[in-house]
């Protein structure tokens, strides 16, 4: 029922960060917690909307029941609350963490929105500390053997549901450990990597299987009764210039994968930032990644360029409510930037248009060049605005194209024009037992909507199984 | 029956009403002057008779009067014939079909079964009467009218006896031939009647005026019928009866007196008894179904005034008073339910002639008695106005009072004395020794089997739970004690088209009262009702004795565990008591259950079994269980045939059962009580979790106790006021359902369109099993049925976050596309409608180009704005609707709450002034600042109820334009209480003209099943106009049940209100318009087609001024500005008119582009034009009976009702003083400037009614009902008549004074009926004693009674002070102490008293109030204010 006048009591007040010049000295979480009390009160502001529009399509892509457990939650529900949550999200520790939360900017509080993710968070959090969250083994086995080929949150998703159905999962992983991006795209500071093991536990206590350091083998899936290809969308976009090949020049992902995994294994990373001029191509949450992660590993200095010009601080008139503001958006790696250096890092409306190497092939400089928006929306160089920026570690994160041709190639699939492997009637059949989803489906998206569409390829595929229609 | 030219058309749901009279010479003297009297208090009763649309056929008008020997003797000795004296011979009218050999046929036949009888027939008199005289509507359908004269026997004594031998002739008779109607059939008693205006029964039939006509007693009646249809056989009187009233809970009285024939044993009548049954005849109307249920009981050898207390039980049980009649109603209460409704009967057997009055005393029935013992009844005072010298006492009937005049013994009986008479007959306290009740059980000890968490999520998801009904049912329930309140109305689709697996009880409507007859207050007149329910044998109700009581008695329909374990075990030789499960394998078939349960059943009762435990507990992975509304209603249907219904009581056990609707479908359809064990469950393991901090027990209790007040409210909807006769009333509709399973399981409900069939029920009930059972369960499902839930599993809605974003962004950019692409989403996105099934047969038409089509300026004068009151919504949003449609030219309506008079005459006027059930800012001001006064008599949200509006929302200015006090609680009545029958509402149109005689008067009605018969009614009645609305109808706060649970959607009721106005060629005379929830351009022409020609929005209009259905408007929480008075949040209000502007021309602009298409240039043509529609391919639902009447009739201004307002006595009035009869209604409403009238004579109903400040009407003698209704700042003053005895206990003015009066002064020196000043806002009154319910829901003002007060005095009064001379002490124990309390008159106020009876002695030279004033100190401690808590507070703050 929510508290009725809540929104006029409470002002809406997020987690806080750990202040940025403690938090640049390791990789440890950014987030604090805001003492209990504040955190009832921040869920009181839900107002318990007639038309939800934060669990709607404009808001979360899983349909959580936003309402309901922000109301249980401000009655100090915590469990009850924590199971309202359960029954949509499956992952609430990470979405709690990574998600943009597009609920918050759906929500009928307009700017002033409820902090669903903080609240989220709280709540799966509480669930762990407490031991409420335990192992759910399915009492009854189908006999049904499922492959899920890929670990990421699509892959989790799918695999979770389809063995709380009662089918035995497998999950195929050709990494060292589970959690695609989310263990190795996303940064420790903002997704803990032992948080996503504790989940990983908790799936294998709960019966599912996973095969890591394994390639998904067409011959070996062929023993399952279904397959959910959940092998993401990891082709990243190229800059298209000479010198790709350089030394110093790296794809954001193979970036933040060497930082990861040298935090985990306690040696140096295979690329390191430390005392070098970093560029980061691409203004978006990778890129802002790799800012706070070169940051952390001691670069001499970070530019990060942006393509588009720099957003406006409130709505534009074509993107009202409560469609996703296209706002200016300063994260916790520009912010960790600014703290350090007193500017932004960011640069909009420029890119790379030559990349400048040694003798040995090594990155020295970079070429930018500012961009201009053509009538027709395209952007397109300025002639005479060519600029050199010295640099010795090219970062690009202009996102991904879509799935791995080696992939497509071993598992005979066909992808579209966008490199997704699609089923042109909108389900996720891909015929006979197979099924795809997230990002491979959908292309490169959030984790929230990797998991929902995980979810919506394992009741496709769960229906499929039981012969219910 | 199903009329195929009128396929909407429900004969069944005729009603009807009327005025009534009786004339009895209590010396016992056969006069003429008796009946030439009675005729003419028909007469002068027109006003109360309906009349077909040309004004010549009557809706039927009839007389009763002893045998006219000496006339009958005059005839039988022209032919030859030898009749007897009198009493040695019966006469039988018969009404023939019109055909010679059929009538010579029949009577054969007639004359061979008397023969068989032994009852030799003398000969056949054809009844000399005037055809010409009749409308053609009449005369078309008038059947050849004869009398029969049958010898009386020498066996047989005269009277009773031998009426009881001609009864069983008519019975046998019946039984063969119906298309003869026998009005009498009597040796003492003789109706004349027919279809035929009040004034044409006298001239029609010869021997009315015949000097020869004499007799000791005469009843007539005039007869107001919502149909204009001919029929001759239900003009009143009935055999023995004549009714003035409704009875609501007919279906159920007719089924269990069907069912109680098995059980009946006469030992008056013997087996005779066998060769009359039916006991009531199907088909007829209620007041014949009553009527045939009262001749039995008197034939089976009841005294007549019993079987009227039989029937027409009083409140006894809500009763303070330890009455010693009281176990004499018990002891029958436990044999037969009370025949509920508004009722004045008069009846007789020709030795007496007796009179009732229902519990409720909702019906007017005034008494006089002349110097020479002549005893007028009358539905008026002093309309036999020649009288007036004589009479030397005037009184009235009370609820639930009884009366009798013998004519043998003179004597005339009242209530008391005839009710201790009875009561002694038998030792009925002793008797009551057999009854049990179930506190007197002793207590079981059950440890409620509590499963832990996952089994109880699992049985809940089997039963169909939602996290709804868990958190926003269950709940509230427990917590509050109160059923949980919403806002915003019902957007989600009808059961059938719904895709969410909805339980069964979801396809089934409330049905509710509408204008034939009054909703009940079940909270603020809690008196009136009772909750009791028995169980067990239903007994011989023919025959006394201890036996017949041998019931078992509950206080609530709602059992606990503990106490269903006490029925279970109970030890009785009485009581055979086995429970029978409901389960079933999962591998049957749910058809194959049901057979093999029915077996269960009839083994039971063929072993004696009297009480039948249904129990579905025991649900698991292999069994399912019936669902439980199925079983009772088909276990119910299934003893009805096997005539064990009275033998048997059903009780429930189930999981299923959780909400206030599905306790009252339960209840309607059968089962006397109902443990709904999961339901409790959930409520144990809420307390467990703390989120109700509360014991279990008292949660369970709470929840008990909102349930039983839920399913209460929802009978007294309908006007029901007790359980008992709620039960298997069947007060319901199904929509969506399969013709043949109702038929079948829920026989004789209304059921309209098709649909889900016994099939589908099975796999809606599969669907929740499987997913309780096969899959994990880790929560219940978010359905969101009211507020909207996205994902998996959700329910549709109308106003989706994409609709509504879509809708906004169209208006606020000014974007014809953006709107298309709202308009698309709805049509083919949203939820399916019933409009959304329809499409255009544009290949049946020439497209014209658009220029040609009428324009969208023009096109949106028809549109109007929804009521929503100042006080619901924000000034601002109130203000911007407004000045929206005056700026189209549509019309805007000012809601129920009152305008500021600083808007009127300014663009901020609401073109439409509402006038509701709480008349709240309703001036005379108010209604001539109208286009249109709009009465409602029904909203879409919550129809048949009532509103409160909290005194926290009751600012400054919402209390001035509601004419009342800050901070002090509304309360709208659920009645308009000057409307409790559809002559009522006539009289309301009627006064409301005359108050603003340029207004058009329209009449707001909700849709469900026979709204079209209630709308030819109003039509009758004189209305302008007639709103059908939608029941999905949005609002500021209405129960959860109600919202989603009353009313049927627009569609039905519009094409069904255009069907039989078109039938009962009335449509040209009104307007009809339509709302509900429409939203497209699509909608309006589908509204269009079906019949309305005027139409309105409340939703669409609120989204465009930023409403995005919060669904808080009751809490005064919204964020966008709208539905609050928070100024916080006004601040935050972002409409502006031309939002809603916009909205309505784009509506225009697609009607306009379809009209082309249809090759249509205006609206006009084609309103009605339903054979434009067609079924679309893929709907779900058989729409043929909407689309297959087609007729293009709309609104003709010259077919306008005539008031003939030139011919009032008040617009011609030359001098100071006039003399008035009844017929002079609305007295002084149309006086202009500012006068001071003396009258003399007799004040028609409404007397004074809106009478503004500067005029002053004084009256000499007695007036009726409604005097100063809305009273606006005149003075009226009433004094006994001048010419005749009075006596101070005499009644003077009627029912329901100073309704919603707002101020001025009424000062009565005389007595007044009940209700006097029922939400009286500021008028100051003195009166010299008050029926029942006095000073009801007023909140501001002053009265001062100088005598006695009845029962329930103050109920719901939240402001204002009464004073009342309190001689005796009596005053507490009349006293409804809800809001209110008694305290000494504050010396600040006793200056006010003071004057205020200075006032009075010099107005009415009342001698009560001379001698208090001569000494007023020594008398004020007599005086006793009682005054609200929140008033008192509000005086000492000023």
């Amino acid at each position: 029922m929510g508290k009725a006048t809540g929104f006029l009591e409470t002002a809406r007040m997020e987690n806080p960060l750990r202040a940025e010049d403690v938090r640049l000295k390791d990789f440890s979480d950014l987030h604090l917690s805001l003492p209990v009390r504040e955190r009832h009160s921040q869920a009181s502001r839900c107002m318990d909307c007639g038309v939800p529009f934060c669990q709607s399509d404009f808001g979360c892509p899983l349909h959580n029941l936003i309402p309901e457990w922000n109301d249980l939650l401000w009655q100090g529900q915590e469990k009850e609350a924590l199971s309202r949550l359960l029954l949509t999200a499956p992952f609430p520790e990470f979405t709690g963490r990574v998600c943009p939360a597009l609920c918050e900017k759906a929500c009928n509080l307009a700017d002033e929105g409820v902090t669903n993710r903080d609240n989220e968070l709280y709540l799966i959090e509480t669930g762990f500390a407490r031991g409420w969250v335990v192992p759910r083994v399915p009492s009854r086995r189908t006999g049904k053997q499922v492959a899920v080929v890929g670990s990421g949150p699509a892959g989790l998703a799918a695999a979770d549901l389809l063995n709380q159905r009662g089918h035995s999962v497998t999950v195929i992983e050709r990494a060292d450990r589970p959690g695609g991006l989310m263990m190795y795209g996303i940064p420790n500071m903002k997704l803990p990597k032992e948080i996503v093991e504790r989940r990983i536990r908790l799936m294998e206590a709960e019966g599912i299987s996973f095969l890591l350091n394994t390639e998904a083998d067409p011959d070996q899936l062929r023993a399952f009764d279904a397959v959910i290809l959940c092998c993401g969308s990891r082709r990243p976009r190229s800059l298209n210039l000479p010198h790709m090949d350089a030394e110093g020049v790296h794809y954001a992902v193979d970036y933040l994968t060497c930082a990861t995994r040298s935090l985990l294994s306690g040696s140096d990373p295979v690329i390191s930032a430390s005392g070098r001029h970093v560029v980061v191509v691409g203004g978006g949450d990778t890129g802002n990644d790799c800012v706070a992660t070169a940051l952390r590993q001691g670069a001499s200095s970070v530019t990060q360029l942006e393509m588009m010009p720099r957003p406006l601080t409130a709505r534009a008139p074509g993107n009202p409510w409560p469609e996703w503001p296209r706002t200016l958006r300063t994260d916790y790696g520009q912010l960790e930037a600014i703290s350090v250096t007193g500017s932004d890092p960011r640069v909009y409306e420029t890119t790379v248009s030559g990349i400048q190497v040694d003798e040995h092939n090594r990155i020295h400089s970079v070429e930018t060049v500012r961009l201009k928006r053509t009538p027709e929306g395209r952007m397109e160089p300025v002639s005479g605005s060519e600029r050199i920026l010295p640099s010795d570690l090219l970062l690009i994160a202009a996102g991904f194209i879509g799935c791995e041709e080696q992939t497509l190639r071993t598992l005979s699939l066909k992808a579209d024009a966008r490199g997704r492997v699609l089923p042109a009637d909108g389900t996720h059949a891909l015929g006979g037992s197979w099924f795809s989803a997230g990002d491979l489906r959908t292309g490169q998206s959030l984790v929230v909507r990797a998991i929902a569409d995980g979810r919506a390829a394992a009741h496709e595929a769960d229906a499929f199984l039981t012969d219910r229609h | 029956m199903v009329d195929r030219q009128y396929p909407l058309y429900h004969q069944e749901l005729e009603h009807e009403s009327c005025g009534v009279g009786a004339i009895v010479d209590l010396t016992g003297k056969a006069t003429h002057r008796t009946v030439d009297q009675a005729l003419s208090i028909v007469e002068r009763l027109a006003h109360r008779a309906g009349s077909d649309a040309l004004g010549t056929t009557g809706d039927g008008v009839g007389i009763m009067t002893n045998l006219p020997h000496a006339l009958f003797l005059s005839w039988a000795t022209e032919e030859g014939l030898v009749l007897g004296n009198p009493g040695e011979y019966g006469v039988g009218m018969f009404f023939l079909p019109e055909d010679e050999v059929g009538v010579r046929n029949i009577c054969r036949i007639f004359e061979q079964l008397a023969g068989a009888e032994q009852l030799p027939v003398i000969g056949w008199r054809d009844v000399p009467c005037h055809p010409a005289l009749l409308g053609a509507g009449a005369r078309r359908t008038m059947p050849r009218i004869r009398q029969c004269f049958i010898r009386r026997p020498s066996d047989t004594p005269a009277g009773e006896a031998f009426d009881r031998r001609l009864y069983l002739l008519r019975r046998i008779f019946e039984k063969q031939d119906t298309d003869t109607y026998i009005c009498s059939l009597s040796s003492r008693t003789i109706v004349y009647k027919g279809m035929m205006l009040v004034t044409q029964l006298r001239a029609f039939y010869d021997d009315l005026q015949d000097v020869r006509y004499v007799s000791r007693m005469a009843m007539v009646h005039s007869r107001f019928s919502t149909n204009t249809f001919p029929s001759w056989s239900k003009a009143h009187p009935q055999r023995m009866l004549l009714h003035n009233g409704e009875i609501n809970t007919i279906r159920g009285n007719h089924d269990r007196m069907k069912a109680r024939e098995e059980t009946m044993r006469s030992p008056v009548m013997g087996e005779d008894m066998r060769r009359v049954l039916p006991v009531v005849q199907e088909g007829g109307s209620d007041s014949q179904m009553l009527d045939n249920a009262m001749e039995f009981l008197y034939m089976n050898g009841f005294p007549l005034p019993l079987t009227g207390m039989i029937l027409l039980p009083e409140p006894w049980q809500g009763s303070p008073e330890k009455t010693p009649w009281r176990d004499l109603y018990r002891y029958y209460a436990s044999m037969m339910e009370p025949w509920d409704g508004p009722a004045a009967i008069l009846y007789s057997d020709g030795d007496r002639v007796c009179a009732s009055l229902d519990r409720n005393g909702l019906r007017p029935l005034r008494c006089a008695m002349t110097d020479d013992r002549r005893l007028i009844l009358s539905s008026e005072a002093g309309v036999l106005f020649e009288e007036n010298a004589h009479i030397i006492r005037r009184w009235k009937l009370k609820s639930g009072d009884v009366l009798e005049a013998d004519l043998h013994s003179g004597e005339l009986l009242e209530s008391r004395a005839l009710k201790t008479r009875f009561a002694k007959a038998h030792p009925y306290t002793q008797w009551m020794q057999h009854l049990i009740r179930l506190d007197d059980l002793p207590r079981e000890t059950v440890t409620p089997a509590s499963p832990d968490d996952d089994v109880r999520l699992q049985l809940c998801r089997a039963f169909g739970y939602t996290w709804e009904d868990l958190h926003h049912v269950l709940l509230p329930m427990a917590r509050n004690g109160s059923e949980p309140i919403v806002s915003m109305g019902a957007d989600e689709p009808l059961a059938a088209l719904s895709r969410t697996h909805p339980p069964l009880s979801d396809y089934f409507k409330q049905r509710f009262a509408q204008v034939t007859n009054p909703p009940i207050d079940a909270l603020r007149e809690e008196m009136k009702t009772d909750c009791s329910i028995y169980i067990g044998d239903d007994g011989n109700l023919l025959s006394d004795g201890p036996d017949n009581c041998t019931v078992l008695e509950l206080t609530s329909p709602v059992l606990t565990e503990e106490e269903l374990a006490r029925i279970r075990n109970l030890r009785h030789s009485a009581f055979q008591v086995r429970t029978i499960s409901l389960l079933y394998g999962k591998e049957k078939s749910l058809a194959q259950a049901l057979s093999t349960f029915f077996s269960a059943c009839d083994a039971a009762c063929r072993e004696g079994v009297n009480i039948l435990i249904l129990s579905d507990r025991g649900v698991d992975p292999s069994h399912l269980a019936i669902p439980s509304l199925l079983a009772v209603s088909a276990l119910e249907q299934h003893l009805i045939h096997i005539k064990k219904r009275t033998a048997v009581s059903v009780i429930l056990e189930s999981g299923e059962p959780r909400d206030v609707h599905q306790l009252a479908l339960l209840i309607g359809y059968g089962a006397r009580a109902v443990n709904p064990y999961l339901a409790h469950d959930c409520v144990r393991s809420l307390c467990a979790k703390g989120e109700v901090e509360k014991s279990a027990s008292d949660a369970i209790r709470a929840y008990n106790a909102a349930l039983t007040a839920g399913v209460l409210k929802i009978a007294s909807k309908m006007g029901v006021s007790t359980l008992q006769a709620y039960q298997s009333a069947q007060l319901f509709e199904a929509i969506g359902l399969d013709g043949k399973m109702v038929e079948r399981y829920f026989t004789n409900t209304p059921y309209s369109l098709g649909g889900t069939d016994l099939n589908r029920v099975e796999a809606d009930s599969r669907f929740h099993h499987e997913a309780a059972f096969c899959l994990p369960v880790t929560g219940l499902p978010a359905v969101g049925v009211h507020k909207l839930r996205t994902g998996e599993g959700a329910q549709e809605h109308l106003y989706a976050p994409e609709t509504i974003h879509l809708l906004q962004q169209a208006v606020w950019n000014d974007s014809r596309d953006l709107f298309e692409r709202y308009a698309d989403r709805v049509e083919h996105e949203g939820p399916r409608t019933i409009r959304s099934m329809l499409d255009f047969r544009f290949e049946a038409c020439h497209e014209i180009p658009l220029e040609e089509v009428e324009s969208e300026a023009s096109i949106v004068t028809r549109f109007r704005t929804g009521a929503m009151s100042y006080g619901s919504i924000s000034q601002e949003a109130h203000e911007c609707m407004a000045m929206a449609m005056n700026h189209l030219g549509g019309r805007s309506n000012s809601g129920e709450g009152g305008e500021l008079p600083s808007r009127y005459r300014t663009d901020l006027n609401s073109a439409i002034k509402q006038v509701a059930s709480g008349r709240f800012g309703v001036t005379r001001e108010y209604l001539l600042s109208a286009q249109e006064i709009q009465i409602k008599m029904a909203q879409g949200a919550k129809p048949g109820e009532g509103g409160h509006l909290p005194g926290a929302k009751v600012t400054e200015s919402v209390a001035k334009t509601r004419c009342s006090t800050p901070g002090i609680s509304l309360i709208s009545p659920p009645p308009h209480h000057d409307i409790y029958s559809i002559e009522d509402l006539a009289e309301l149109i009627y006064d409301l003209q005359c108050a603003n005689d340029q207004a058009k008067i329209t009449v707001k009605l909700v849709s469900s099943t026979g709204v079209g018969t209630i709308a030819s009614g109003v039509a009758k009645a004189g209305a302008g106009g007639i709103l059908i609305s939608g029941g999905e109808g949005g609002t500021g706060a209405a129960p959860m049940s109600s919202v989603h649970h009353a009313g049927l959607p627009w569609e039905i009721g519009l094409a069904e209100a255009h069907q039989v106005l078109c039938r009962n060629r009335l449509r040209q005379k009104v307007t009809l318009e339509t709302d509900g929830k429409l939203m497209t351009g699509h909608d309006v022409m589908v509204a269009l087609l079906l019949g309305a020609e005027q139409f309105g929005f409340a939703t669409a209009p609120l989204i465009t001024m930023g409403c995005r259905m919060m669904r808080v408007c009751h809490l005064g929480t919204c964020p966008f500005g709208i539905a609050t008075q928070n100024p916080e949040l006004r601040a935050r209000f972002r409409g502006k008119p031309e939002y809603v502007e916009r909205f309505m021309l784009f509506i225009a602009g697609q009607m306009r582009r379809i009209m082309a298409r249809l090759g249509a240039r205006t609206v006009d043509e084609l309103v009605g034009r339903s054979d434009l529609l067609r079924m679309k391919q893929d709907a779900a639902l058989d729409l043929s009976d909407l689309i297959g009447f087609s007729r293009n009739t709309h609104f003709q201004p010259d077919a306008r009702h005539d008031f003939h307002l030139a011919e009032r006595t008040d617009i011609r009035l030359f001098q100071d003083h006039v003399h008035l009869t009844t017929t002079d209604r609305a007295f002084g409403t149309m006086l202009r400037g500012s006068r001071s009238v003396q009258a003399q004579g007799c004040g028609g109903q409404s007397f004074g009614a809106f009478l503004p400040e500067g005029q002053q009407i004084t009256l000499y003698g007695v007036a009726n009902d409604y005097l100063g209704k809305g009273l606006s700042g005149g003075t009226i003053a009433v004094c006994p008549p001048v010419d005749s005895v009075w006596r101070e206990e005499d009644t003077l003015i009627g029912n329901v004074a100073l309704y919603g009066a707002t101020s001025g002064y009424a000062l009565i020196a005389g007595m007044a009926g009940e209700r006097f000043a029922v939400r009286n806002s500021g008028a100051w009154a003195v009166v010299e004693g008050v029926g029942d319910h006095g000073c009801e829901y007023m909140t501001g003002g002053r009265v001062c009674v100088l005598g006695p007060v009845g029962d329930n005095f103050a109920a719901g009064m939240s402001g204002g002070i009464a004073w009342v001379l309190d001689e005796h002490s009596t005053l507490r124990s009349h006293l409804n102490a809800g809001h209110v309390q008694i305290v000494p008159v504050a010396p600040a106020q006793a200056g006010e008293l003071r004057r205020l009876l200075i006032m009075h002695e010099k107005a009415t030279g009342s001698r009560k109030a001379r001698e208090i004033l001569t000494n007023f100190e020594t008398w004020l401690p007599c005086f006793r204010a009682v005054i609200s808590e929140e008033y008192m507070t509000f005086l000492k703050g000023v």
